[in-house]
Formats: C-alpha cells, structure tokens, sequence
C-alpha cells in the first residue's frame, strides 16, 4: 500500500510527503478516524505531492495518513445509468438520501451500479471473432435501448474472442466474455468498465464533420442559429436572462437519443423541478417518460467545488461511453464559469501565477478540451454516434468580455448569447439576433434567412434613429422596414415555452412558417400612413401568433393561414 | 490536557502564526493578552506552521500572548431559550442575559441533498402588494433586497418579517449600526415578536472576523429550529458587509484577488450560505431575505452580481419602493395559480400598463405630443405609483387584486388592456 502523510492543510487542499511513487491526477484517500476523503493529486514538487480534496477538510491534522490508489479519477460505465442522478463523483444521490436522510454526508461514496440487478445478455460475437477496443460483445435492454456491452476501452490492438457467455441474466460484475491480445493475453469483459474521466474515449475509427442538424425545436435556435449533432454552442447570458429555462426547454424536447444534464455548481433548486418534472413527462419519440433518456449529474452550488470540476468530466465521459453505442448524446453544462472557477479557486490555492481575472493561464486550453470531447464518429461498425456540447457561461455583471465567455466563443461552433434588453421586455427565448451566430447549417433557405436577417438589422437601425428623430421624422418606406423586423421577431423569434403548441416547432412547421413570413417580408406593403401601418401589423402579429397556437395537423391550421394571406393582399402595392 | 503555546511568531491582520502540534485544521483556540481573551480558528497548517484567525482582531496580541488549543471546531448552543436573546457574532450574549451552554452544535454544516428537496408550495403573505401581488415570495426561497446604502431596506426586512405568518425569525446582522440593531431589537419587541425571534448581531464597530461568522451560526440555529417543524425566516443585512470581511481577511493572507479585491471564491462562499433555504420534506423550512447594498448602484458589482447568480430573484429597492422592473421572484410561478384567478393576469396587466407609462414619461420629457392613450397611461402610472407601489400600502393579497381593478376601471376600457373577456365578466368593476 502507497501510503503518504500530510504535512500541510490549507482549505481543500493537502500538501503530503510521499516515500513511493505517485502519479499525477491519481485518486488519495486522507484518512480522518473511521472516514476517508477522497482526493486527487493535482502537482507534485520534490517529495511532496499537493492534493484537492472533494470534501471539506476540517479535522485533519498534519501527520495523518494519506492512502494513495494509483487509479486516475474514474466513472464506473455500464447498464444502469441512465435515469440516475449523481453528484459530481458518481455517487447516486438518491442511495445516498436513503442512508444519510437530508444532509449530504462527508466521506461517504457508494457504487454508482447497482451491483444485484439482474440484466437480460444476448452475445452479439462467437468465440473466435476478431473484436477491437469498444466492439460490442453483445447487449442488454436498458429502458428504450439495446444497450451494448463492449470490450474495455482500454485494451489496445486486435483482440480475439475466447469465450462468450450464453444468453441470460448476469449482473453488472459477471465476466460475460474472455478476449486475447496477439501476444495470447487474456483480458475478462464485464458489463461494467472503469474509465478515466479525463481522458477521452478514442476507440472508434473516425471523427466527422457535424453536418446533421439537431433538431431543438425552438425556432430561433433551428433557424437562425443551428447546432449540429456533434456540435458545440454556448450561451452566455447575465442572471435572469433564462439560461436555465433555455436548457431545460431543450433538454426536453432536443432530437436526441439521450441527454446528460450536468447542474455545475448553479441552484439546487432548479435541478428539482427537472428530477420531479421528468418522470411525469412523455418523451414524443418513445412514448414513454422523459425521464428514462435523461441523466443528472448534480453538483449544485452548495456543493464541495473540487467535486464541481470533477462533475463535468463525469458527465462528458458517460456521454461518450453512450456515443460508442452509435447513439446521439446531448451534454448541457450550466453552468461552465462555475467549473472555470473552481478551476481558479484551485489555482488561487496553488499560489500559481493570475490569468486574466485571476483565472488561470491554462483556462482557455482546459475550455477548449472539454469542448473538444463533443464530436461525430464513425464506429468501428460502420454506425455513427455524436456527443453535442451545448454549456451555458454566467459572465461577471453581464460582460462578455470576460475570460471564460471569451475562451468559450474560440472553440464553440455557435453562439446563442443571451440580452438582458431582451429579457427585460420579456422577449423570449432572449437570445440576440443581432449578436449571435453559427456556424452550422439551417434548415430554412439560405436566401429566405438572409432576408429575415436583412430586415431584423435594418428594422433596428430604423428602431434607433426613431428614438433620436420620433417617429414624425422616419420615412413611412422606412418606417415599414421596421414594423416588419419587430413583427418577425414578435411571431417567430420569441415563443411561448408554456403553451403546449408554441413551446416546440417541429422542422416541418418550421420550414412551412418561415417561408409564410419570407413571402410577407418580400411583399411591397402599401398604407395611406404610419398609423395605419401600425394598426395593419398590430392584427397581423395577434393573427399569426394565434396561428402559432394552433396545432398543424387540425383544419383550421390551414384557414388561419389563409385568413393572413386574405390580410396581406389587401395592403399589397402592386406598383412598379 | 491542552498545551499552552507563548512564541506567536507572525502578526499580520487579524492572522497570527504559532509553531505547534498536533494542530487539527478547522479548530479554536483561545489567544490571552492583555486586551482579553479571544476565540481564534486554525485556517492554515504547514508543517507545525499553524495560521489562526482571531475573532477579536490581532490588535494588541503580545508576541507572548497565550495561545491553548481547544480541541473543537466552533460549535453554537442551541435550545429553545435562544428566543428572545440578543448575541454577538460569536455567539456571546450581547443582551444582559445568562450565557447558554448546553447542546451545542457545529456550524456550516453539510448541505441538503438535492434529491430530498422538494418544489416549493406555499405562499409567504407579507401585506405588501409589491411583493404580494407581483413578486410573490415563497416558503424555502431565498431572495436578497438590492439597494444602495441610505434606503430604507432594514425597515423593509423588518416590516416582512412582522407580517410573514413564521414561526421562528432569526436576524443576522453584519456590519450594522448601532442604531439599527437597536431599531430591530425594539420594533420587534414593540411588535411582540421578540419572543419567537433570535437576534445574532454584529455591529460596525465589532471586529472584522466576527461578520463572516455570523451567517453560518444564525443558519445553523435556523435549521435545528426547522428541523424542530418550525417555518423559519432569516434575515441576514447586509451581505455586502460578509463579502467585504472576506475580502479583508483573504487579502490579509495575501490570496490573490479575482474581481475588485474579492477572492476567487465568493461565488462558493455565498452559495454555500444561501443554499441553506430549504424546505424540509414533512418537517419545517427556512426562508432567506438577505439585503446586498450596492455600491454606487451597480448591478454588476461583484457582490450583488454573484449573488444574483445563486438567489431565486431580487427585490430592486429604489426611491423607497420596490421597483417593478428589475425585481423577480423566480418562485411565483410555483404558488400564484393557486391564490385566485386573476392574480397572474392582475400582475401581468399593470406590469405591462406601467411599462407603457414609463415610455409616455420618457416621450413627455423630449417634448412629444402627448395623444388622448398617453393621458390615460400618466393618470395609471400615477395611482399605481401611489396606491400599489409605495411601501406605506399594507394590504392584504385579495384586498390588492381588487384595488388594482378598480384602478384599471378608472383609467380605461376594458378592450385596452388586453385582459380576456372572461375575466373582464367576472372582476371589471363597473
């Protein structure tokens, strides 16, 4: 046993005197009594290695040992995840509730697997088949999934199948299948693999371009601001802005096939309403409860910051032990500058040498490997599976210009930023149409969305000279230009996330209303003053928004549309 | 048997060193000099290095003063003679009452696990239709009043916590003056709400360290009393103090700065104070009020900005009301579907009208023509100001609901409001 003893404490981090070798991010137990606190070594100099504890340290004492593993921090991988809620180091919380009732307890982990559940195997390979890091060997029924169980990650080289169990039931620990290296070692595949958090799943044989849109069935998102399936995108925004409600809009109705939902170190109360809401909810792809595709990994604000670092790594991980399934996965990360600074906590108690804003100076190259995890790929077999990042950004007083937001926008594919004008005025979702992008492809019609755009800015240029000039001095050309940038933004831009028909546009309504509007943008409008213009897309904007609410399948989806197109030809100018 | 340690090698702050053994990290110590006898907290060991925290300050500490061990972390008593005494930050009686020993607890204890919280249900009805009608407040919420210094938020916080039906307050004060812990202590005597309140005070004049303890003991003590079936309230002015006494002490320990002098880990620090709002399945809650005054009246201040990041909303005190705009109670949704049916569409209609009435105000000042609507908005804006804004209004929920009708009968018709026509039939007054 590798053991070590402390010699310094200083808040959550121990500097301990070693004999025998240790590894960097290795996980140390420091013992306190009858408890240990886990830890990782996070810097070694000379015969000391400096420890972050993922517990409060109060009660340790220089000279206590400290028992080193030689594992790297590690999530257990397996059937059994999904519809869990862990913290940040994959204890289930709710086990945990049962135990130690109301309070979190110090130094108590439990196995995030349940090891006695029973589950159905059925071999997927024969003994004598050649398999490679990641095959499958055969799989299980978890929830609405096959869920595969696969040779570990681990393991380099081609292997051969030496022996696969019958089809049955095993738990998580039984050996279901014996490879053999081309040296003849043999390796035992279980169902369940460790996997350490911070290295990246690689078993699969390419990655891809992100070229398939995922569908979050919020029109400004799918419209004018896409994320691809194995995207990236962040959404910076200030408190109040809707960060959260935006998240939790798409995590339930994101195209996907499961969402990992990681609350880093935000309100323990948010988390609730997903955990108590999801259950009662109906997923429309399956038909059965949300719940049983989503995964909470919690560790909210209140919680030991060291295990807040640790969440998101947990949370990428498992989101790419299910991409090598071929399945899409969605990451949501809110918020990612509270990760950024238990990073700079750390850093601060390292005594290392201030980034910007005191964060670290490695802060942008640790943002952008996280980021880098999300991706398409190419299994081994042929099928594709895409992790998608989607992390929200908290910036200090509402500043964009700050180091995380700043970080996050070099390495994101696209940018949902979030006003604090716009929430204000209760537009919603409040994310900027002037300010944001993307860099994935729409699903509207490139010419139709470069209209939109055209007459979104111009209408706010028009907007900010009237508040100079009031509307007597606005041209009546110019002063259409902008009834029709707010009518677009007032009936496709903001939706109602509380009405059962607004509160998600799926593609084909999206593409049939959008190109509606392209068509009313484009018509030549014609009015004897402004009043009268005002007056004419006052009811246009209450007709189209009753149209948003009507569901598209039922008949009067289709008169709605026709009672706008009998509006608009009665002020079209047929004037050359 | 504790040692006693003469040789304080290092002085700086309220931070003293002394070389000693088997130190554990997080305990007191009592540190004698001539100036008395203080608490201090181990916050640092390296090697037989220990740092302490004095409580009382490093004013005056010998470098012979004595230090002995305690061998325990800081633990409060708590027990139901709590109520209706007065202590310092450290928990010593500030009133003329006897100290209380017994059944002392730890605190800054673990946090609740998420999975055993529970959606907040109930309403908190504080008699004023700012809050009630349109920000309405919510058992196990924690929300802090955003103010600049001079406003009258401490009256505020103590007329809520008069009016809130709880059953234990508990007043956490940090930094206070003088004459505001006295106008706490005798309104809530006047009020005969001393008796079910505890009062932990630390004044201006008080030393740096005991401001950053007085959260932690004051929601220690709510949550034994919660954990008792009791609904606790908590008011804890002015957290900005907290924050600048961090500040203070991690500037000492010469902790590298983040934002403006404050340590990296503010966000953390508060959250972990805040967080304590909960509602305990089957058993009682705490409800958080807190006030942040903010410097110069920037919203993106450091303090008030982290903390509105971790609270569920803010009350925006402004010109001695409670602003419309700006205030947020993120917990309203939960409760106001069920008080009567017109409470949302109450809130949302005079929310809106008040907006446009503000827009009228800001086109009269440029001078535009003000057309027949703009009269009626500045006829609204004005009895809205006046009867449903202004913090001397003490009514209760359903008695505001009904004057916000009536004013919307006096100023306009009923299609230009916007509001249904079913509930027009049902509570236009005509």
């Amino acid at each position: 046993m590798n053991l070590g003893k402390i010699v310094g404490v200083n808040g959550n981090l121990l500097t301990v005197e070693f004999e025998k070798p240790v590894i960097q991010n290795e996980v140390g137990f420091a013992r306190l009594g009858d408890i240990s606190l886990k830890s990782e070594v996070i810097r070694v100099r000379g015969s000391h290695a400096e420890l972050q504890v993922f517990e409060a340290t109060t009660g340790l004492r220089v000279g206590d040992q400290v028992e080193f593993t030689g594992e790297l921090l590690a999530v257990e991988l397996g059937p059994g995840l999904l519809t869990q809620v862990f913290d940040g180091l994959q204890n289930p919380l709710p086990a945990l509730a049962e135990e130690c009732g109301f309070f979190l307890q110090r130094g108590k982990y439990l196995q995030a697997l349940p090891r006695e559940t029973k589950w159905k195997f059925t071999p997927a390979v024969k003994a004598g088949d050649s398999v490679l890091a990641g095959d499958a060997v055969g799989c299980v029924p978890e929830g609405i999934f096959d869920h595969k169980i696969m040779v570990p990650f681990r393991l380099h080289g081609r292997l051969t199948v030496k022996e696969v169990a019958a089809e049955g039931e095993y738990t998580v620990e039984d050996v279901v299948a014996r490879v053999a290296d081309e040296k003849g070692r043999e390796y035992e595949v279980r169902m369940m693999q460790v996997w350490p958090v911070k290295v990246p799943v690689k078993c699969y044989a390419e990655r891809l371009r992100p070229s398939e849109p995922l569908i979050t069935k919020v029109r400004i998102v799918d419209t004018f601001f896409p994320v691809a399936r194995g995207g990236t995108y962040c959404i910076p925004g200030p408190f109040g802005a809707g960060k959260t409600v935006l998240q939790q809009i798409t995590s339930r109705h994101a195209d996907v096939d499961v969402v990992i939902i990681a609350a880093c170190g935000e309100r323990a109360g948010e988390v609730v309403e997903t955990l108590r809401e999801f259950p009662e909810l109906t997923d429309p792809r399956t038909g059965k409860s949300l719940m049983e595709r989503t995964l909470i990994i919690c560790n909210t604000s209140s919680m030991p910051v060291a295990a807040r670092e640790a969440s998101v790594y947990t949370a990428v991980t498992i989101a790419e032990y299910y991409r090598q399934m071929g399945l899409n996965v969605l990451l949501l990360a809110d918020s990612t500058s509270r990760w950024a600074q238990a990073l700079r906590e750390m850093s601060g108690r390292l005594e290392e040498i201030p980034g910007e804003e005191a964060f670290p100076a490695y802060l942008e190259s640790v943002i952008a490997a996280f980021y880098e995890r999300g991706g398409v790929v190419r299994l081994h077999d042929g099928s594709t599976g895409s992790v998608t990042i989607g992390g929200t950004v908290s910036p200090a007083g509402g500043n964009f210009e700050e180091p995380v937001t700043q970080s996050t926008l070099k390495v994101v594919g696209a940018f949902h930023g979030l006003s604090r004008a716009r929430s204000d005025a209760r537009r919603y979702p409040a994310i900027d149409p002037l300010d944001s992008w993307s860099k994935y492809p729409s699903l509207v019609d490139a010419e139709e969305l470069e209209l939109a755009r055209h007459f979104l800015r111009e209408g706010n240029e028009v907007n900010q000279m009237m508040k100079v000039v009031g509307e007597e001095g606005t041209s009546l050309d110019d002063f259409i230009v902008y009834l029709k940038g707010e009518y677009l933004d007032d009936v496709y831009l903001q939706q109602n996330a509380f009405h059962e028909v607004d509160a998600a546009t799926p593609v084909e309504r999206q593409k049939h209303v959008f190109s509606a509007l392209a068509k009313i943008l484009r018509t030549k409008m014609k009015f004897e003053s402004k009043e009268a213009a005002r007056g004419f897309f006052q009811s246009l904007t209450q007709a189209t928004r009753d149209w948003n609410q009507i569901a598209m399948e039922i008949p009067e989806f289709k008169q709605q549309e026709e009672q706008l197109d009998a509006m608009l030809a009665e002020v079209t100018s047929y004037e050359t | 048997m504790h040692k006693v340690y003469h040789r304080i090698e290092q002085i700086a702050g309220n931070v003293i060193v002394v070389t000693a053994e088997n130190v554990v990290y997080g305990e007191l110590a009592q540190v004698t000099s001539d100036m008395g006898t203080s608490l201090a907290q181990v916050i640092r060991l390296e090697a037989n290095r220990v740092s302490l925290q004095v409580f009382a300050g490093g004013r005056g500490i010998a470098t012979d003063s004595k230090v002995r061990f305690l061998g325990n972390t800081m633990q409060i008593p708590f027990s139901e003679n709590l109520l209706g005494r007065v202590f310092t930050g450290s928990g010593v009686p500030r009133d003329k009452g006897p100290e209380i020993t017994e059944n002392k607890i730890p605190i800054g204890g673990p946090s609740v696990n998420p999975a055993k919280r529970i959606i907040p249900r109930n309403m908190v009805r504080t008699g004023i239709p700012m809050i009630d009608v349109f920000n309405t407040l919510v058992e196990s919420q924690k929300l802090p009043i955003f103010s600049v210094a001079g406003e009258p938020y401490n009256e505020l916080l103590a007329r809520i916590a008069l009016q809130a039906e709880v059953d234990v307050i508990i007043l956490g004060g940090m930094g206070l003056k003088h004459d505001d812990y006295l106008y706490f202590r005798d309104t809530l005597e006047e009020n005969g709400a001393l008796s079910r309140s505890v009062l932990y005070v630390h004044t201006a004049a008080d030393p740096t360290v005991e401001c950053m303890l007085v959260p932690d003991i004051a929601l220690a003590t709510a949550e034994k009393f919660a954990l008792q079936d009791k609904r606790v309230l908590v008011l804890l002015t002015d957290m900005t103090n907290f924050a600048d006494s961090m500040k203070e002490v991690a500037i000492t320990m010469e902790q590298i700065p983040s934002n403006r002098g404050y340590p990296g880990d503010l966000y953390s620090q508060l959250a972990a104070r805040y967080e304590k709002a909960v509602d305990f399945e089957g058993s009682g809650s705490i409800t958080i009020l807190a006030v942040t005054t903010m410097p110069g009246d920037d919203v993106t201040h450091p303090v008030p900005d982290n903390t509105g990041y971790i609270t569920e909303g803010q009350f925006y005190l402004k010109n001695g009301r409670i602003e419309p705009f700006g205030s947020l109670s993120r917990l309203k949704q939960q409760v106001n579907s069920r008080t009567r049916d017109d409470h949302r569409t109450i809130m949302d209609t005079m929310i809106q009208l008040y907006a446009s009435y503000k827009e009228t105000l800001e086109k009269q000042s440029m001078g535009f023509r003000m057309s027949g609507w703009d009269q009626k908005l500045l006829k609204y804006g004005e009895r809205f100001e006046n009867e449903m804004m202004a913090l001397s209004v003490n009514i209760p929920l359903e008695e505001a609901l009904d004057r916000g009708w009536e004013i919307l009968a006096d100023c306009f018709e009923p299609q230009e409001t916007g509001i249904s026509s079913k509930l027009v039939d049902e509570f236009w007054k005509k």
